[in-house]
């Protein structure tokens, strides 16, 4: 039964430029999946690590803006690629020694601080970042000798990289590492004194979690092909936490239906309601009232109590 | 030999003095008791030794080795475990699920991202054996929150054995359990292998006095009585201290 629904599931996602009908339709999956992805790397931290970030755009947006300088210095897509990665894991360990001095609320705090000193950066920078102006880029690169040029082309890339987050997500989870990191989250002083390294796990994590925004980074700038300070601004950083928090934290699927639903509701909702922002937040309201631990555990439970109810 | 031995162990919350200069040796294989009434610093005690507390003063030595210094989380690796007075276990988790955590703790392979951790056998084989051992293992697929007080207090217990230390210091393993609950722990307690050098926390003096053949009372943070359990019961300061007389 599940895994019926796990191969519909991917039949349904690989063959939607099939048949969603139009080029719109297939961006917006490509939007979908992309945030999926960041959606994943956040939920390493936020669900699993107990770890609220409010700076993770900041990483996202290093890798795009480093990806974008890379590209219009005239190098590579592969030396893009590693560059820009490379870059954002960096910056990870250096954000992760800093946030990681404090947790719980410190934590969100200083996440914050760093997501707005990077916001900053791309703002006023301008021999670096352009400024306002963002960084335009062309050329999508070809993978194999296929060309990403057309959006249905570069959907089942991103669904590709999608799926490898996703399964390489669902391997931590089961993993030593995935159960010490939820170990972290819910007993900590526990941990210390079973003979973990707290902080060290929770430093990987953030490096796990930086790697996974960097990549959604990169999927982001080659999608847009255009950076501007806007994707690491600090609204950014909440949207992300929220396809987290409405879909479900520390559930594999959970934010992958968070980000549907954010960007289905900016893209679609916004074109026939002009205070979609209004109704954006009245759902995530909804959501909190309804199903604090998120729409994919929700909808699970009244499942199956609906079905307990039968019988 | 010496396994634990505390020298001078100082610590102070703000202007309060919790462990006032507290020095005390525990010989391997040694059953210790530590009694005292609440705020005597017992804990706190416990919380130096296994370093979950940075001391202001002072030296804690395992086997000779000085660990004042060392990590808190290497202490295990060492061989000292604990339990806590106050149950700290993953309550979403499955008893096994617990104990594996705590073998897990000291296995190279907690570092291990990529394979199974419920395809360990070995692991798993031997978090059920512990299980057993505190006659858990027909709840092992049960998650902590749908156990009793009593069965979590076993958890407790087999999470500190799991481990196998050298050196176990159990904080208040009776504190809220029924006087059949009582008699399982001090049964399971009492079948620590020898081996295993046993400080024990208790702040209800009748309970464990069977337990250890050396007991220290602490008060205000100090050592007012140490002696072989005769002694310490018939030392008057202990007396005055629990019957206020």
């Amino acid at each position: 039964m599940k895994r019926l629904a796990q191969a519909g599931a991917l039949a349904i996602l690989a063959t939607v430029p099939l048949w969603s009908g139009g080029t719109y339709y297939v961006n917006i999956a490509s939007q979908i999946l992309l945030y999926a992805v960041f959606a994943l790397a956040i939920n390493v931290l936020v669900g699993y690590g107990g770890l609220i970030s409010l700076g993770h755009a900041g990483l996202f947006g290093i890798a795009a803006y480093a990806g974008a300088r890379l590209l219009s210095d005239g190098y590579g897509h592969v030396a893009v690629v590693g560059g820009a990665l490379a870059t954002t894991l960096a910056a990870a360990a250096l954000f992760a020694a800093l946030a990681l001095r404090g947790t719980g609320i410190g934590f969100v705090m200083i996440t914050l601080a760093i997501g707005q000193i990077v916001w900053g950066v791309a703002y006023r920078w301008i021999s670096l970042t352009n400024g306002d102006n963002g960084i335009s880029v062309s050329g999508r690169p070809s993978p194999f000798g296929l060309s990403l040029a057309s959006p249905a082309h570069f959907y089942w890339a991103t669904f590709v990289v999608f799926l490898v987050a996703i399964g390489a997500m669902a391997v931590v989870v089961a993993s030593p590492f995935g159960a010490s990191l939820r170990g972290t989250r819910d007993q900590p002083r526990r941990m210390n004194a079973l003979g973990y390294h707290v902080w060290m796990i929770r430093f990987l994590a953030f490096i796990l979690s930086g790697f996974w925004s960097g990549v959604a980074g990169l999927l982001y700038l080659y999608y847009n092909q255009f950076v501007s300070p806007q994707m690491v601004a600090l609204n950014a950083s909440a949207e992300g936490l929220l396809m987290v928090i409405s879909g479900g934290s520390a559930t594999l699927l959970g934010p992958v239906v968070g980000a549907g639903l954010v960007v289905v509701m900016k893209n679609v909702a916004s074109a026939y309601i002009e205070r979609w922002n209004f109704v954006l937040g009245a759902i995530f309201v909804a959501i909190v009232v309804f199903m604090p631990e998120g729409l994919v555990p929700g909808v699970v439970r009244l499942w199956r109590r609906a079905r307990e109810g039968r019988r | 030999m010496t396994a634990l031995a505390v020298r001078n162990l100082k610590k102070s919350f703000g202007g309060l003095m919790v462990t006032a200069s507290v020095s005390l040796e525990v010989e391997a294989g040694e059953r210790r008791l530590i009694i005292g009434p609440n705020g005597a610093g017992k804990t706190t005690l416990f919380n130096l030794i296994t370093g979950e507390l940075r001391p202001d003063g002072g030296s804690v030595t395992l086997f000779g080795r000085d660990i004042t210094r060392v990590a808190g989380w290497r202490r295990p690796h060492l061989g000292m475990s604990r339990t806590y007075q106050i149950i700290t276990l993953f309550p979403g988790e499955t008893l096994l699920r617990n104990v594996t955590l705590a073998l897990l703790g000291l296995s190279p392979l907690r570092w291990n991202p990529v394979i199974r951790l419920e395809r360990r056998r070995q692991l798993v084989d031997r978090a059920r054996e512990v299980l057993a051992r505190v006659g858990l293992e027909g709840l092992a697929e049960r998650p902590v929150a749908q156990t009793s007080y009593g069965e979590r207090r076993r958890v407790e217990i087999a999470m500190a054995l799991a481990q196998d230390p050298k050196v176990l210091l159990l904080d208040e393993p009776f504190a809220g359990l029924s006087v059949e609950e009582r008699r399982d722990v001090l049964r399971l307690v009492t079948a620590i292998p020898r081996e295993v050098t046993t400080v024990m926390i208790e702040h209800d003096m009748d309970v464990a006095l069977d337990f250890a053949e050396r007991i220290t009372v602490l008060h205000f943070g100090e050592v007012v009585v140490e002696g072989t359990r005769g002694e310490v019961v018939a030392h008057p300061r202990t007396r005055e201290i629990y019957l206020g007389e």
